[in-house]
């Protein structure tokens, strides 16, 4: 019964495991990428990541909140990736670099 | 409404310190307000009733509901002097430091005017938490003053300063803490900070046992108050802190901040636990003894007349511990009134050794010798301030000291015995410095003046006798007539000595 | 008549007025306006002295006490203390001497210090002086006593640094100030002993207090107490072992020698110890030290005023022994002899040392007695009057200092707590002080002329020789106030007024009055003994000095070793370098060094790298790479995460 639900039948579990999925894969380039591009768009698959959990949790308990929460998420992560970009775009015009170990020089 | 305007005041002048636009009149200005502020402390005195141990003045709204923290203030006897010694020493502060702080001059008068609020307010606030802002903000004023206009070494001194004061607060916090949790057994269920509901508490006490709530609250509280005193051996920040000081720095600490750590000693620590006092204030005497001595013969040898004064504090300080902690009302009464001369006589030691310094950048005493031919007025102010503070009759040292002495000896024949060498060892000290300094022949200062026209010594300036004046009209007056002064606050000592197992203060308009 | 009141007030403050005037004009070097000033001051206060003591003498003999409160000073719990003055049989006789002798001496001063600029100065700390001995001797408490105690000290201490440019002379006044001090830590102890013991400190009411019984245990709280004040009056009376800074006092001006270090301060120790003689009296264990310390002063420091050669130094050792009398005396109950040598000293001591500062000033400064000789004839009436005070000193008959003196050693030897040895040893303190005083007479005024070519002898003005006269003629009658029953029965019943008139306010010793008037016979064979040993010592001396100059010389030879001895002054202010004050800076140094700086310190600063040690380990996690901070984040989220799923 168990063995075959598991491929017939969509169940929460298996949103929640690809949104773990993509979430560690998204952690670690954030981990272990040094371009910062890269790591901005590590950034946003765990965002996305999240995302998917507030949706499938939203659907499977019958609460609306959920993907109110996502639109709430996508907006901070249009931000970020706005500012994010920018700021990475400045660097690079400045000092034609986009790898982050670089950036240890900026601190005070 | 006068306390609060005495505590605020200051920091209103503070403010319009920072902005004030006009340089040169910076000083002018401080000074005015600070005499304006004098003023409105000499209402305290009129408006106080000396007959009475109450708690008076008093001023109480709530300030943080949820914790039962008020914005309390009151004044007893107890504390009515020592604000009335800081009001008196800030003018004189400033007028002394006339020419002596020369940039930044209006951080620096902010600076003390809130250094003044913050004593104030810690004088005054009979609410735990409320104090411990004030005694925490005074560190603040304190440490720009030293790390800004210190000497050479200022960074060491000041970074001492702080840590050595804040580590004993950081405990003391926590015993506020501890206190206001059990405040619901008297107060019927609501936390309270007050220091009166704190009097009220009947706190554990087993007699040899470190590890009950009294002793740890006590040596908690009481570590906090001798760092600040400076008892020894915790006294190795102040000569550091006073050598790099400028002068008027030197002052208020001298004059001020250390009678913080004694005050509290009878506000705080011996009311709140009379059994753990009584048990241990063998240790703070036994100290207390030490540091006269301790003090006095490390002051002998130092070849630096301002550290030399600083250490004469730490024995100073002694007198005023043990005075305290023997509990009769010779002690006490003599620890107070040793608060108000060590406040007024080492604050003009400091004064009179800046106006030196000013004129001659030094502070070595080998490098001096010959000064009474040179500055005649000057050598007899500081010989006069140094009768006060070697206690010769007549002035007001040795009515302090007298009377700590003869409470002492009530406690103990042999712990007055040794501290009366104290009365030996601080006239050698303090006269052989003197000697060296201002009697026999002309020394290496004196004959570079001599020699240079340009650096030729000048004898106190009309400015200068002004700031020593009033000192040395209240070094004979406290001398001549203590009881002007003991009067304000004997009622209230006499409550203490009376009731000092449940003691409490009331006042007009409590519930209670 | 003036009330008595407004009297003890003007007493008091007309020196203090004095004092204000000189001192606010401290600047000024016109000597005429300034002695003029502090000597007028005096002189109101010596008139009113007198009027009091004529105030006294109109009263009963048991009701003789004029007393004032000005105002209360201190105030708590049991300490009751006003400021309270009392003129009674004792206070008015000190009164009349300090109020005298120091008009005397202003006067002398006038003369003597006209050619220094600090004269204001001066003679404002002589005012000052003059002030608070006044308020040791009337103050009505012990405490009120030690105000002046203490101020006595003060003025000595400016006065013996007067010329503080010499660095020996500031030290000089340093010493005194200090020694004094240590004496005074032990008055106060007494006075705390006394105060617990009676609950009170008024002298009136103390003796009034006093115990019947005889306490003959050291510990007892009346013995330890009146050891303690005794130990108080070695500091200032300059007694063994704090006798040292009364010759090193001598740097101060010579009229201040004469006042304060031989007339007046340097016998409050006596004057202390009379005025408290009911309490004394019955600690026989402390009347035994003082008399024992009394004695053995006299004797050492008549030895050390042997070999000396500096005239002012000669008449410190003389006063320290004299002083020795005195506590001798009150040592075996003879309060009433104590005061009375105390009086005549007063008079024959400021006399020589008056006469001493004419012949300084005559010699221009010059001290060294072997560089004077035959000055009689430059200098007569110094001369003439130094004669009569050598005469009291010595105790020749009937000059002052005989009948004094001559009670004592009697009273030492008769009283029930005398002893012989105590006799003997005041006779061959007499012989001694007969020997180096005629050695002093012979080598200054007598004999050949050493004096240095440059210099011209000459007599001192007016100012300066009045004082002496009046002094030398004290001299003579001073003594007659008090002579011993043996004789005055022999001439005809001249009454000891001395005697009656202290008797209300002195305890005697119990059974003292059967031996005293018992043993006639004894008595005068003292006498004449006392008598002749100094006789046969000062013709001796003059022998030695005068006949046969050189002699003296041969003897110091011959005796080598004791003659180092006694001439280093048994080296006792070396040992009390060496074994107290370099040891004491020494363990001051090393507190500093070892205690403060390199143990506290240290610790502190160990406590500190402790922190920093902590600190620094974190510090590597620390490092400014986000993707670490990530990761930490990530591991911590998987360990709370795991560690929360696992329960």
């Amino acid at each position: 019964m168990l063995e075959t639900s598991i491929f017939t039948e969509i169940t929460l579990n298996h949103y929640l495991v690809l949104s773990a999925i993509m979430f560690s894969l998204g952690m670690a380039g954030v981990l272990l990428r040094r371009n910062l591009i890269v790591l901005l768009m590590s950034i946003e698959l765990m965002l996305n990541a999240v995302n998917i959990s507030f949706v499938a949790f939203s659907h499977y308990m019958g609460k609306i909140d959920g993907q109110v929460m996502v639109f709430f998420v996508m907006t901070i992560a249009a931000a970020e990736a706005a500012v994010g970009l920018a700021l990475a775009v400045s660097i690079f015009k400045r000092f034609k670099e986009v790898n982050i170990r670089f950036f240890e020089h900026l601190k005070g | 409404m006068i306390l609060s305007g005495l505590i605020f005041l200051p920091i209103v002048f503070a403010i319009v310190m920072a902005i004030w636009p006009q340089r040169n009149t910076t000083r002018h200005v401080a000074l005015g307000f600070s005499i304006l502020e004098f003023l409105l402390s000499l209402t305290l005195l009129q408006n106080f009733d000396p007959e009475s141990a109450q708690l008076q003045m008093v001023e109480k709204t709530m300030w943080i509901e949820r914790f039962g923290i008020s914005y309390f203030l009151g004044i007893d006897g107890i504390s009515l002097m020592l604000i009335m010694l800081t009001t008196f020493l800030v003018p004189i502060i400033i007028l002394a430091a006339w020419n002596s702080i020369e940039d930044k001059r209006k951080g620096f008068f902010a600076c003390l005017f809130v250094l003044q609020a913050a004593m104030l307010g810690s004088f005054l606030a009979m609410d735990a938490i409320l104090f411990y802002v004030f005694w925490e903000l005074s560190l603040v004023p304190m440490y720009f003053m030293i790390g800004i206009w210190g000497g050479a070494r200022r960074v060491y001194a000041t970074i001492k300063f702080f840590i050595y004061t804040m580590s004993g607060s950081v405990l003391m916090l926590l015993a506020i803490i501890f206190l206001m949790r059990l405040t619901p057994e008297v107060t019927g269920g609501s936390i309270s900070a007050s220091l009166i509901d704190f009097y009220k508490l009947q706190i554990p006490f087993v007699a040899g046992d470190f590890f009950t709530a009294q002793t740890l609250l006590f040596f908690a509280f009481a570590l906090a108050f001798a760092i600040k005193v400076p008892l020894f051996p915790l006294h190795t920040w102040l000569p550091d802190a006073h050598v790099e000081a400028p002068t008027p720095g030197s002052v208020i600490l001298a004059g001020v901040m250390l009678k913080m750590g004694t005050y509290c000693f009878v506000r705080w620590v011996i009311p709140l636990f009379p059994e753990a006092t009584e048990h241990y204030a063998w240790i703070f005497i036994a100290v207390g003894v030490i540091g006269i001595i301790y003090g006095a013969l490390v002051a002998m040898v130092q070849p630096d007349v301002k550290k030399l004064v600083a250490y004469s504090s730490v024995s100073h300080m002694g007198y005023i511990i043990i005075g305290l902690f023997v509990m009769n009302s010779y002690g006490v009464n003599g620890a107070l009134y040793q608060m108000l001369n060590h406040g007024v006589s080492t604050g003009a030691l400091f004064i009179l050794i800046g106006m030196i310094y000013e004129r001659t950048h030094s502070r070595e005493i080998s490098k001096y010798g010959g000064l009474a031919a040179a500055l005649p007025l000057f050598t007899i102010a500081f010989i006069i301030v140094t009768l006060s503070s070697i206690a010769v009759p007549m002035t007001n040292g040795f009515v302090g000291e007298f009377l700590i002495l003869l409470g002492s000896f009530q406690y103990s024949p042999w712990m007055a015995a040794l501290s009366v060498t104290g009365v030996v060892l601080g006239a050698t000290y303090m006269l052989w410095m003197v000697k060296r300094v201002f009697f026999g022949p002309a020394g290496e200062i004196v004959q570079h003046s001599l020699s240079h026209k340009e650096h030729a010594l000048q004898d106190l300036s009309v400015r200068e006798a002004v700031v020593l004046a009033p000192i040395i009209i209240l070094i004979f007056w406290m001398g001549i007539f203590p009881n002007h002064f003991m009067d304000f606050s004997k009622t209230s000592v006499e409550h203490l000595i009376q009731n000092k197992m449940n003691y409490t203060l009331s006042w007009k308009g409590d519930g209670n | 008549m003036l009330n008595h009141e407004l009297l003890i007030a003007i007493l008091l403050l007309s020196p203090l007025l004095g004092f204000f005037i000189n001192g606010i004009r401290f600047r000024s070097s016109n000597y005429l306006i300034a002695g003029a000033v502090a000597t007028v001051a005096v002189g109101i206060s010596f008139v009113s002295a007198v009027l009091l003591f004529l105030q006294l003498v109109d009263l009963s003999p048991e009701n003789r006490r004029l007393a004032v409160s000005f105002f209360e000073w201190m105030a708590i719990d049991k300490l009751r203390v006003n400021a309270g003055f009392v003129v009674d049989q004792i206070s008015g006789i000190m009164i009349l001497i300090i109020t005298g002798v120091g008009t005397l001496i202003h006067l002398f001063s006038v003369g003597y210090m006209h050619h220094d600029k600090g004269v204001t100065k001066y003679f404002a700390y002589l005012n000052l002086f003059i002030f608070n001995m006044l308020i040791l001797v009337l103050g009505d408490s012990l405490l009120t006593m030690f105000v002046g105690w203490e101020g006595v000290g003060l003025c000595s201490y400016l006065l013996i640094g007067f010329w503080f440019s010499d660095s020996a002379k500031a030290a000089a006044g340093m010493k005194a100030f200090i020694t004094n001090r240590i004496g005074d830590a032990a008055f106060i102890l007494g006075m705390f002993i006394l105060f617990f013991t009676f609950g009170t400190l008024n002298i009136h009411e103390l003796n009034g207090l006093a115990p019947t019984l005889v306490e003959s245990s050291w510990l007892g709280a009346v013995t330890l107490g009146t050891l303690m004040l005794f130990i108080g009056a070695t500091g200032k009376s300059a007694q063994i072992p704090l006798y040292v800074w009364l010759p090193d006092a001598m740097a101060g001006p010579t009229p201040v020698s004469a006042l304060i270090h031989a007339a007046t301060m340097v016998t409050a120790g006596v004057y202390m110890i009379v005025r408290l003689n009911p309490i004394f009296i019955v600690a026989p264990n402390t009347m035994m030290v003082i008399a024992i310390i009394g004695a053995a002063t006299a004797v050492l420091a008549a030895t050390i005023g042997l070999t000396q050669y500096d005239i002012k130094k000669v008449l410190a050792y003389s006063t320290v022994s004299q002083l020795g009398y005195m506590f001798l005396a009150v040592g075996v109950g003879a309060f009433g002899a104590g005061m009375f040598h105390l009086m005549t000293h007063a008079f024959f001591k400021a006399l020589m040392f008056l006469g001493s500062g004419s012949v300084i000033h005559g010699m221009h400064e010059e001290q060294d007695i072997r560089k004077m000789g035959g000055l009689k004839k430059y200098m007569p009436i110094t001369h003439f009057t130094f004669l009569l005070g050598w005469l009291a000193i010595i105790g020749i008959p009937p000059f002052a200092g005989f009948f004094s003196k001559d009670e004592i050693l009697w009273l030492a030897f008769s009283s029930p707590s005398g002893h012989w040895a105590l006799w003997a040893a005041g006779a061959l303190g007499a012989a001694l002080t007969a020997f180096y005083m005629t050695r002093l007479m012979a080598l200054t005024f007598w004999g050949k002329s050493r004096v240095d070519k440059k210099v011209h002898p000459h007599e001192s003005g007016l100012t300066m020789t009045i004082p002496l006269m009046v002094l030398g003629l004290l001299s003579i009658v001073g003594g007659w106030i008090g002579i011993p029953h043996v004789i005055g029965e022999y001439l005809g019943h001249i009454p000891n007024y001395w005697e009656h008139w202290l008797e209300p306010v002195i305890k005697k010793l119990p059974t003292s009055d059967a031996i005293v008037s018992h043993q006639t016979s004894t008595e005068w064979a003292l006498m004449g003994a006392s008598v002749l040993i100094a006789s046969i010592s000062a013709i001796t001396a003059y022998w030695m000095y005068v006949v046969r100059p050189g002699s003296s010389e041969k003897i110091k030879k011959a005796i080598r070793p004791v003659y180092e001895v006694v001439n280093n002054k048994y080296w006792v202010d070396e040992a009390y370098f060496s074994w107290i004050i370099n040891p004491l800076i020494q363990t001051s140094k090393s507190l500093w060094y070892y205690i403060d700086v390199n143990f506290i310190d240290k610790m502190t600063f160990k406590v500190a790298d402790m922190a920093m040690g902590g600190g620094s380990f974190l510090k590597v996690l620390q490092n400014g790479n986000m993707q670490q901070y990530a990761m930490y984040i990530g591991v911590g989220v998987v360990v709370v995460l795991s560690f929360v799923l696992m329960r």
